[in-house]
Order: C-alpha cells, then structure tokens, then sequence
C-alpha cells in the first residue's frame, strides 16, 4: 500500500471512534445462549408431556396393578393370579389376539390390492380414488361404528333388508358369537384398509420403474415381478405397516364397546373394553390396570420389530 | 442373424410427435450410435426397439421377425439403463442370473455364463455383493454383464455413462468398446454425448427433433455433415459459423466475411458453388481448421486483433471476431499472443463447408479423399 | 403405397389411445374392482346419511328401502338433536377442547421437534427415539392410571381433563413428523441464518417454519382429527352430560332407553363426523402426508 495513504488512515483523527467499554459477560449469561441449554429449553415441555403423562402414569400403572381393590394395602401379583384363573380372562386372551391377528392379515391383503389397483390407473384418476378410499379412516372411528351398529340393527338390519329379498336367510348379527366377532373384525378391517392403501401406495410408487422395465427385458410377466420386485423392496414397509397395526388393533376400544360392549356374554370382549369394565365401570381399578398390562408384552415386542425395520429402511436401499 | 429395421416408425405422446417416421437399417455385429440434444426422440426409438414403448405406426423388425406386437421379453434383446436398475436386493450374482432364473435354464449353465461374463468385464470378485456396495462404474458393469449373460439377439444401451464422472465415463467408454469387440452383437446405443459418438460407433444417427438429420461412419459426419446441425454438434469446440457471401472476381470464387475479409474458395469447388453467388451464406469452418499462419499447407492468411485467449495446455484458443460473429481458433501455444493484439492467423479452406440459409443444408461438393469417402447428396 | 404399408401407416383406434388390448383389459378389471371396494368403503356414510335424512316414522316403517333417502329430508331431526338434546353443548365442548389442544400440540412440539432434528446436543438422538417410543403406548394402556391421577387433580367429569390428556396423544406423533421436515432442510441454511445474524428462536420463527409448512399443516390437521375423534378418555374421565364431547356423547346419551331414536342419532353422527371430513376434503395431501410421515392409528 503506499505509503502516504497509510499514513492518513491511521493518523488520529481518522481512526475510529472508540468502542464503549464492554460490560462484563457473566458466566449464567453464556450458559443460557449455548446452544445446547437452547436446545434443551426447547424441548422441556415435551420432557414434560411425556414424563409427566405417559412413563409416571405407566409405571403408576404397574404400582396400581399391585394393590388391592380397595387400594389400601400391596398384595402383589394377587391381581394377575385372580386373573389367570377366570375364565373370561382367557376368552379375552384368545378373543383379542383372534381379532387382531385376524383384521391385520385382511387389512394387508385389502390394502395390497387396492394399492396395485390405484397404482394401475392413470395418474389423473389416482388422486381421486384414493381420496374415496381413504373416507373410512377419516371418519371418528365410533361415529362410523355407530353406522355399522344401526346397520346390523336385529330389526332394522339394512343387510338383512338385502339378505331376504336375495332369498338369503335373516342374520342375528350381533347376538350371535359367531357373527358378533365377525362384525367387530368386519369393522376394524374396513376402518383400518385405508390407512394400508396409503402406505403400500406411497411404498409401490417409490419403487423406480426402471426396475420393472428391466425385469420385462429379462422376461418377466405381471405376476413374477410382483414376487421378485414390489414384494422384495416393500418388504420393510410391509412389516412396519403390519406391526404398528398389531399394537393398534390389539389396543382398540372404540369397535367392540359401540358395537357389542363385549357381549353377547363376554364373547367379545378384548382386552381395553374388558379392562374398563372391570377398571373404570365395576370400579376395581387395580384388577383393571392388570388386565390392561397383558397388551404390554406384544406391544413391545412388536415395537422393538418396528424400531429395527425402521433403522433397517434407510440402510437398505 | 441380428440385424435391426426400422420402417418409417413414428411415436406420437397425445398431439405431439417425438419419432416422426423415421428409417434405419442396422447391420448383424453393428455398433450404432443415436446421438442429439435432449428431446430429439433418441431414447423413444430406443425404448420402441426395446418394446418398452408402443409404435404409433411404422414397423420394427429384429433378425427378420416383424416385433411390433411382441413384448419385451419375447424380442431377445438386453437393455443397459442409465441408471443402471440393478434389483437392490439380490447380489451381484442374482442380479445377472435373473432373466436365465426366469426362463428355467439349468443351475450349471447359468453359472457358467455369469462366471464367463464376469471375467470379461473384470467383477469376477464382485458376485457375492449387493448394488448398494458397488461404485458407480462397477454397477455399469454389473448391468453390462446382466445383457451378456442373456446372449441376445440386440444390446441396447440407453446413456449408460451419462450418470458417471469424465473420467471415469473415459475409461468405461473403452470398456465397451472391448466388450463389443470380443462379444459380437449388434449394439444400438443412445448418447448425447458426441464424443462417446465418434469413439465408439461403426456408424452413428444423429437425430434432431424426432427426425433423423444424417447417417454416417464417424469419419463421414466429420469431414462431410450434410446439415448445420450436424456440422454444429459433432466436432469439440463447435464449428465456426459465420454470414458471408459468395463473390466471384475474374472467374474466381471467394467468400466475403463481413467487410474486409475475403477468402479464397477451392478451385475444384468453383462450379458446385456458381448457383449461390451473390446469396447470403454461412460459412462452417472448424476450430482447427483456423490456426497460427504456417509455412506449410495451403491456407488463406489473414490478421485480426484477438479477443480472449485460454492456454489449454497442448493448444491455445484463441478468439476473435469477424463479421459480428465470434470465431474460435486452435493455435500453438507457442504464436498464441496477448489479448488484443493482432495475429497472424491462416484459414484451410480445404475443410470450409457453405450453409444455405433457406434450408439449413451444407451445399454439396465433390468428394475429397481425407483418407476415406465422404457422402454425396 | 402397398396395402401392407397402407396398413402400418394408419393411426390406430383412438379409444384409450395407443393402449394395446391387454392393457385395455387390465385397466376395465382395475375399474370394476375398484368400484365393488369403493361400495364397500363408501356404504357406511352413504347409509347414515340416508337415515339421517328420514324421520322415525318413515324408518320403522318396513316398507320403505332402507337404503334410499327420503327426499325431501327431514328437518325434525336436526330440529330435535339441536333443541331437545344437549347436542350443541358437545359441539361447544368439542371444539374448546380441540382449538386447545392443537394449540398445546403445536408450542409443545414444534420447539421441540427443532430441537431434537436441528441442534444436536447430549442425548437428542436418543430423546427422539424415546418419543418415538412413547407414541406407541396405547390409551387404553394409561386410562386406568390416568383415571386417578385425573382424580387427585379433581378435574374428572369436566373436559378439561381431556385439554391436559390428549396431548399424550397428539404430541409424540406429531414430534415425530416435524422432526422428519425440519430434518429436511438442508443444512446451509442454517449457516447462512448464523452468520446473518439470526439466534435460534428467530432461525425457528423465521426460517424453519416457513420452510417445513407443509409438515406444520399436516401436523396441525393430524392434531385437530385426534382430538375430535377420540372416544376412551371421554367415556373414561366424564360422566356429566353437559361436560361431555361429540363422540362420547352421542354413543351414550344420545343413545339411551328403549327406542332408539335412530334418525336422530344418524344427523347427529353427520354433522360430528363432518369438521374432519371438510377438512379431508380441502387438505387431503396434507393429511396423506402426516400419514406416510410415520405410521399412525389403523
């Protein structure tokens, strides 16, 4: 730089004005503008839903399940004992674990075909239809429910009003074991195939088109790329469908209380409907709580499935 | 017997047609090459040849069989993606074995062909991994080997190395053309790359706008390109193109660049050129064909102020301008001479070509011997 | 021309344009089917607003088709289910409860989320697996336990014990999807709001959200369908008629005594199942998105 201009840039008159003496920075001041003190602000009122609202209330649950029905004094695993031995109890075992098992496989089935049929439309269409298919989901699950019980109505049934005039006979729907299983699941299959429409849709439509142009030059027709493409990639997403259903399905109470409220004789009852009868309605609130933890062990099972098929996804493709 | 017809083939998507009857003969054991800009039809001729596609009209014969109504996996060919559509799932093994999977061929056969094709293509250690553990030019060749393993009837490659770097597109682009030398079978390959064109192809179909614009060997799309847009796009740097006009003084033909320039025009060109006297023209002459005033050669010297000069290392570009229009000239680094000052450069009229405005076409003239035929319209 | 040639040259069939007939076929079998599932799935709300449509004489009437409407509808339905009833107080509930939770929802979630996907600090990873986790904690899992701490707090039979509990049921998801978009977002961003100048509350306010809209409204819509729709912690945690919300209500008040008042409780089902249904209507890609954005209820 020449020099004549260095000397006029630092001569006095024109350095800059001096700064004003800084105040001293504390050591809390800092701590509160690191970010990670940020971060944690942030994310306090989550702690506290999930602290204060799910785990205390689980693990209070667990101490609950442990008490007498009074609640005055700890008798232990006495609540899950008295449990094993009534045999209601193992109806709801085995009427909840048929029902979940069973509405999952027909909700996966339903939803496989529905999406490949929405898939195979022109893409205009597509919208459109899966905005009608998905209307079930949308509705409150017992306002729906509320429809399907009028429908099965014994009098009224607007099925039976078919049934008859196809020369069929008069269905006791909901009177019937038999049949009022059938309803319930009926229900929670047709509640539920939406929801695995959109996600076999979303998972089919990810899968790159290439794959199956070059599947067609390797000579493969319609059904053997379904089996070595679409079912190989959607692999992850079908798993992790089925096992949030599982704990969904196996969790519900809307359908079976609107529909049947566990009758006719306990036949339907699964585990949530069953354990607010005993809990909330007979008033026994330890006994409730145990019954309500026999949901515990498949749930998490199934969420440890999910949480590995959800690491899984990202790594595989 | 695998050679490929195509007849008057069109393929119109709703009102616009992106083939417009297009024609092509190609030989059993030709490597084909369909290059243009993006959007000129190349890939839908492709994919039409593929049966991935439906022909609006027209008819494609594969070995003599008319394939129109056939699909895919009937017409024996092989197809080699752009992005390569290796099945993410299977290893590397699977993957080439699935279409022989498919049709049921005996467990030792396949492995011979897999083992066979592995070796030709080098991945031999690559069978037991899966696609996501590949490099981008291993998974090319995974596709490669897939197509080998079917001996087909076709190979089709549709911009196989657009998706890789320059230099690794270098050395695939040898690859390939090893592989079609030890494997001979007709290939039709697809590129927008006019370089990969000219290394690679017997002869290549340069396509515009759904038509084809010429066919020819490398050579001849070179030295002899029957439009603009041929002489335009083949060729790195692009051919100059610059307005002139024809002028004749005392029974000799020159070409007018703007005001000042006059260049002399070969005398053996003299008659071919007569009709167009007086017309407004362009004239096409390659940046290495305008260079730094030798002592050799018989070129048209002339001197011009340079505008921008890059040193590329083995060559200097220089540029400059000449009738409004920027011209691009390869010297030595040697004559190359600062920005804005004034050069000696030398014009080889031998390899001019004239542009008739009306039709975009190169005016025809008598064949040179560049050391092969060129076309005559 | 040769007739062959002549042949080629035609177009062919304009029909479905250049679909071969397999196609064609595919395409029709595609309809049908799809149009035996779409009776299926559309018979239920077809059906209530048949019912709804009639009056009570006209449905224990056996002659009439059960299935077709009375047209002209009937208004003594609406006409009962508003005066007679305490229909309009679970409406009023309802949506008190619904406007305050989606609000907690959001200031809960949206922070956190920000915090959790963004800025990493000790154990983020981790929290955010945790919430994960939480969401899969059923309800009828905690609605015994809830059902006493509710009783300590003295808020049972009035909604705003609903106001505090449902956010069990809104937040962890709706974390969840936030994270996914502000994760998104590309991390330049970030640095170029650093060095602007910008500290983190106004990077979140001014960048992020605007960025990740399209998350916040699925989040948001996620939020409002939870609420209105939930049924166990209602019929669990309020006995009073007046406190009590759409869903709750209208299964056991409305539905009480020895003649069901069917049409009556068809209208009522429509008009509570209608808000999430205008709001599918409007926002379906939102809603689709907060679906496919996890996995969810079904």
């Amino acid at each position: 730089m020449d020099d004549s201009i260095r000397r006029v840039l630092t001569s006095p008159s024109i350095a800059a004005p001096a700064q004003p003496a800084l105040r001293p920075r504390g050591n809390l001041y800092r701590l509160a503008r690191r970010r990670s003190t940020v971060a944690f602000l942030f994310a306090t009122p989550l702690l506290l839903v999930v602290i204060g609202l799910i785990i205390y209330p689980g693990l209070y649950a667990i101490y609950l399940s442990l008490l007498n029905k009074s609640m005055t004094r700890f008798i232990g695993l006495g609540n899950y004992r008295f449990l094993f031995t009534r045999d209601t109890f193992w109806m709801v075992v085995e009427q909840s674990t048929i029902f979940a098992v069973t509405a999952v496989i027909f909700k996966a089935i339903i939803g496989v075909i529905t999406a490949h049929l929405v898939n195979n439309l022109p893409s205009k269409g597509q919208r459109k239809w899966r905005g009608m298919l998905l209307v079930p989901w949308v509705i409150p699950l017992s306002l729906s429910t509320l429809c399907w019980w009028w429908m099965f109505d014994p009098t009224y049934s607007a099925f039976n009003w078919l049934l008859v005039r196809l020369g069929g006979p008069h269905i006791a729907w909901l009177s019937d074991p038999f049949w009022a299983r059938f309803c319930t699941i009926l229900v929670n299959v047709w509640f539920g195939s939406p929801f695995f429409l959109i996600m076999y849709l979303a998972a089919l439509k990810s899968v790159p088109e290439q794959l199956y142009e070059a599947a067609s030059i390797d000579g493969a027709n319609a059904w053997q790329k379904f089996i070595h493409i679409t079912l190989p990639m959607m692999r992850n997403i079908i798993a992790i469908t089925v096992l949030f259903s599982l704990i969904v399905t196996f969790a519900n109470y809307d359908i079976v209380r609107v529909l049947t409220s566990g009758g006719p004789y306990n036949t339907t009852h699964i585990f949530a409907t069953w354990a607010f009868n005993v809990g909330i309605t007979s008033g026994d609130i330890p006994l409730g709580a145990a019954v309500s933890f026999f949901m515990f062990p498949i749930m998490g099972a199934s969420a440890i499935f999910i949480l590995r098929g959800v690491r899984k996804r990202g790594r595989e493709i | 017997m695998a050679e490929v017809i195509l007849r008057k083939v069109v393929k119109r998507f709703d009102q616009t047609e992106a083939v417009r009857s297009i024609d092509l003969d190609i030989a059993d054991e030709e490597f084909v090459v369909l290059v243009g800009p993006s959007g000129c039809g190349k890939s839908t001729t492709l994919r039409m040849i593929a049966g991935l596609e439906e022909t609006s009209a027209g008819e494609i014969l594969i070995g003599g069989q008319v394939v129109n109504d056939l699909p895919p996996k009937d017409r024996d060919i092989a197809m080699v993606f752009q992005n390569y559509a290796l099945y993410p799932h299977m290893t590397v093994f699977e993957n080439m074995s699935f279409g022989l999977r498919l049709k049921k061929f005996p467990k030792a056969e396949i492995k011979r062909r897999v083992e066979h094709a592995a070796r030709i293509l080098d991945i031999t250690e690559l069978l037991d991994r899966r696609p996501r553990q590949l490099s981008g030019g291993q998974r090319q060749r995974v596709a490669m080997g897939r197509a080998i393993v079917r001996n087909p009837k076709v190979f089709l490659f549709d911009e196989p190395l657009s998706n890789l770097d320059a230099k690794l597109r270098v050395q695939m682009r040898t690859e390939i053309k090893k592989v079609h030398q030890q494997v001979r079978t007709t290939t039709i390959y697809v590129t927008h790359d006019q370089v990969e064109a000219m290394t690679l192809a017997d002869r290549v179909v340069v396509m515009n706008g759904g038509r084809i614009e010429q066919i020819g060997t490398p050579h001849e799309l070179y030295h002899a390109p029957r439009t603009r847009f041929v002489a335009g796009f083949i060729g790195s740097p692009a051919m100059n193109f610059i307005p002139c006009r024809l002028i004749e003084d005392s029974g000799r033909v020159s070409v007018k660049l703007g005001d000042a320039l006059v260049l002399p025009v070969p005398s053996e060109r003299f008659g071919a050129y007569q009709p167009y006297l007086g017309r407004e023209l362009v004239l096409g002459l390659r940046p290495e064909h305008v260079t730094e005033a030798r002592s050799y050669g018989a070129g048209a010297e002339f001197t011009i102020p340079a505008n921008v000069v890059e040193p590329m290392g083995m060559e200097t570009m220089v540029y400059f301008t000449v009738a409004g229009t920027e011209v691009c000239a390869r010297v030595s680094p040697e004559s190359a001479v600062a920005p804005g000052e004034r050069m000696r450069f030398m014009a080889d009229m031998r390899h001019m070509h004239l542009i008739d405005v009306e039709t975009d076409g190169i005016v025809a003239v008598p064949v040179h011997n560049f050391g092969a035929k060129a076309a005559v319209s | 021309m040769t007739a062959d040639a002549a042949a080629i040259a035609a177009p062919r069939p304009r029909f479905f344009g250049s679909l071969s007939r397999n196609r064609r076929w595919a395409l029709v079998t595609s309809y049908v089917c799809l149009v035996l599932f779409a009776i299926f799935f559309l018979a239920p709300p077809y059906y209530t607003i048949v019912t709804a449509s009639k009056t009570s004489a006209e449905i224990s009437n056996q002659n009439t088709v059960p299935w077709l409407p009375a047209l002209p509808p009937t208004a003594e339905n609406i006409d009962t289910l508003w005066n007679k009833t305490d229909f309009p107080l679970y409406l009023r509930n309802t949506v008190v409860v619904t406007l305050c939770v989606v609000a907690i929802t959001m200031v809960v979630s949206v922070p956190a989320a920000f915090a959790l996907g963004r800025m990493r600090f000790w154990g983020s990873s981790i929290l955010a697996t945790g919430v994960f986790l939480t969401y899969l904690v059923p309800e009828t899992l905690l609605f015994i336990p809830l059902f006493k701490i509710l009783g300590w707090l003295g808020l049972l039979d009035s909604y705003w014990s609903l106001v505090l509990v449902y956010p069990t049921l809104t937040v962890p998801f709706c974390t969840w999807i936030m994270i996914g978009y502000f994760q998104s977002i590309p991390k330049e961003l970030d640095e170029a709001a650093l060095i602007d100048g910008a500290n983190h509350l106004q990077m979140l306010f001014k960048i992020f959200i605007p960025v990740a809209l399209p998350g916040l409204i699925a989040a948001t819509i996620f939020a409002f369908t939870v609420s209105w729709a939930d049924f166990v912690y209602p019929m669990a945690f309020i006995f009073s008629s007046d406190q009590q919300v759409l869903t709750a209500g209208t299964v056991t008040t409305l539905v009480k005594g020895d003649v069901y008042q069917w049409g009556m409780i068809m209208t009522a089902a429509m008009i509570a199942a209608a808000p999430p249904l205008v709001v599918y209507a409007f926002l379906m890609d939102y809603y689709i998105a907060g679906l496919t954005a996890g996995a969810t209820k079904g």
